[in-house]
């Protein structure tokens, strides 16, 4: 059993609410975190090396450390919980079961920050959520910690709980800034960096769910001994979030030593692929991220094994890796098409894309008809070439990284499983019965010996 | 057209004050959501107007919008909208299957409504809830592992608590 941090009380009954929450160590980092200058709060999550968990892995500590002063201007917390990312459902998990870890979370870090007034975004399809999320803040406002001078400290603090109404775009955070003002959810120009002018052109941080939930036990057992916990850069815990064809889909927390393969086929987590089906492919980090195939996902290029943190995820860069993401482990079997699966993130990022942006506009619905075509046999041999040099005008040409997630799950399906897509277009009638299968995806990679 | 009750006023209010002084069109979503609910899932000119004028904004800046959010229809839908995720990792867990059978199963099309005026089929992009595919969205509650019984009970459930 590896180290649980954010779920350790996870099978405690009633964990939901606030007598239990508290009766298991509870709000007891929000004591300790009262007697700490806001300063020292920021010192403590610098040293724990945590990550953001919404996707990007920046260091919380220093985003933090960037929230802009200026006397007399309120400044602002905005709790990201749009959640959107496809294989992506851990927030969800946290806010539904463990509100209050997140509520202690949200209160130690708006005194860190200093913000009175604290928003958490939620997207609009989770609408039972709020209905917990609000009894949740009820409960630790009557039992004083939210309001008005909490424990004797001089410091007010409001949680509002804010609905988004669908849009991915809104993860992004100026785009949910945005969207928090009542306009269309078009990202930001920057700079200005929402640390200087954010919401109501406001200092403001914005924070993963899972982030801020990570503030309690940095807080209860000291950033020196969370950056202890993981390995390298990827210290703490993580949550994963697993789908497709595994046995054992759902969240899990991880301290992000054990190895991709234990990952899947042990019971603790996966279980493996059901029914004896055999390992394809896997997005390991949200759709966004580039798919590797089962060769390249157990083991590195260079043939050793890979781990389940950020630095062994991204090892190889694009050309042989991924990354960890957001944390939506996305399995694919044997029996999966990689072409149509390439073909749904196209039509959602198409669907998702603001349309500020040309390339992203135009490029991701061009994407999706072409992927479209070789899907349904219509497809050409030269539609390959066109779609790898659509994506790579897309990447790093719009205001946000839409256009990145648009491209990349496109380009890494190209890059490792052209022949897949080749077979689509040269057996149009075939295709539409049966699948390519497993082919040499999974088959050792021959490592050049080293001299 | 429609009006708020006393109730949904006091709602309205305290939401506003969620927010910074003059800056309450902050509240927009969360009213249209309501106005929405209001009016029957969906959204006409008249209900954005209303909006509008509670925010004292201009109606422009809520239709823009109410176009721009997916979960706003700006036409009118069944009284049950079934809203079935088909994003990677449904597909991968058979959504293409539930959606073809719902689509056989009532005789509609993707975005269309029963001409009982009892189901809308709107197929939806990740919900998240991959874990727990395949799924759709009915109301306020996810319905998931979906399988071509659960969604025979939840269709005759939902006709004959229509009839009730």
């Amino acid at each position: 059993m590896g180290v649980k941090l954010l779920l350790e009380h996870d099978k405690v009954e009633g964990i939901r609410y606030y007598d239990a929450y508290r009766k298991h160590g509870g709000y007891r980092a929000a004591e300790k975190a009262f007697k700490m200058s806001p300063a020292d709060i920021v010192e403590e999550v610098k040293k724990s090396g945590l990550r953001g968990r919404g996707g990007a892995g920046f260091p919380t500590g220093m985003k933090w450390s960037f929230l802009a002063k200026p006397e007399g201007v309120p400044r602002h917390l905005v709790c990201n919980a749009d959640e959107s990312e496809p294989g992506t459902f851990k927030d969800r998990y946290l806010m539904e079961f463990h509100p209050h870890l997140f509520i202690e979370g949200l209160l130690i870090s708006s005194f860190a920050l200093g913000s009175n007034a604290t928003y958490v975004y939620i997207r609009g399809e989770y609408a039972w959520i709020p209905d917990i999320l609000e009894q949740a803040i009820a409960e630790a406002k009557h039992n004083g910690w939210l309001g008005k001078n909490i424990l004797g400290s001089g410091f007010d603090c409001e949680i509002y709980v804010h609905r988004g109404a669908g849009a991915y775009i809104c993860g992004e955070e100026t785009a949910l800034i945005e969207s928090l003002e009542g306009k269309r959810g078009n990202p930001r120009m920057k700079p200005p960096f929402p640390a200087i002018q954010g919401v109501w052109m406001r200092p403001t941080v914005v924070n993963n769910v899972e982030t801020i939930a990570a503030v309690v036990p940095i807080i209860n057992i000291g950033g020196d001994e969370y950056a202890k916990i993981g390995v390298g850069k990827s210290t703490g815990t993580k949550l994963l979030s697993v789908c497709g064809n595994v046995k054992n889909q759902g969240v899990y927390e991880i301290d992000m030593t054990i190895s991709v393969e234990e990952f899947i086929y042990s019971d603790e987590y996966c279980g493996g692929i059901p029914n004896g089906k055999k390992l394809k492919a896997c997005i390991p980090g949200g759709s966004s991220v580039p798919i590797i195939p089962a060769n390249l996902l157990l083991k590195t290029a260079k043939g050793e094994t890979r781990y389940m943190n950020y630095e062994s995820l991204s090892d190889g860069g694009f050309a042989t890796g991924s990354m960890m993401g957001s944390g939506g482990f996305i399995v694919l079997n044997e029996d999966q098409c990689v072409v149509r699966h390439t073909m749904t993130l196209a039509r959602f990022y198409n669907h998702e894309s603001c349309g500020q942006c040309s390339p992203c506009r135009e490029g991701t619905g061009w994407m999706y008809k072409i992927l479209k075509n070789i899907e349904y046999g219509k497809g050409k041999m030269s539609d390959v070439d066109l779609l790898w040099d659509i994506q790579r005008r897309i990447e790093g040409n719009t205001i946000c990284p839409l256009g990145d997630a648009a491209a990349w799950p496109v380009a890494a399906a190209i890059r490792h499983f052209r022949d897949e897509f080749e077979w689509h277009i040269k057996n149009p009638e075939e295709s539409q019965t049966r699948n390519y299968g497993l082919a040499h995806y999974a088959d050792p990679i021959h490592v050049p010996a080293t001299a | 057209m429609i009006t708020f009750s006393e109730e949904k006023l006091t709602q309205v209010k305290e939401l506003i004050s969620h927010y910074p002084e003059g800056k309450q069109k902050s509240a927009l979503i969360p009213l249209l959501h309501m106005a929405q609910d209001e009016n029957g899932g969906w959204l006409d000119a008249s209900a954005m107007d209303y909006v509008a004028e509670i925010l004292h904004i201009l109606p422009i800046e809520v239709y823009e919008v109410a176009t721009f959010y997916s979960m706003f229809n700006t036409k009118p839908v069944g009284k049950y909208v079934l809203e079935v995720c088909r994003t990677g990792p449904c597909m991968l867990n058979g959504s293409d299957e539930i959606i073809d059978y719902i689509k056989e199963k009532l005789g509609i099309s993707e975005g269309e409504t029963t001409t009982d005026g009892l189901f809308t089929l709107k197929p939806a992009e990740c919900l998240g809830a991959c874990g727990y595919a395949p799924m759709m969205q009915l109301g306020k509650h996810y319905r998931e592992h979906l399988t071509k019984e659960k969604v025979d009970k939840l269709i005759e459930e939902l006709s004959g608590t229509a009839k009730n």
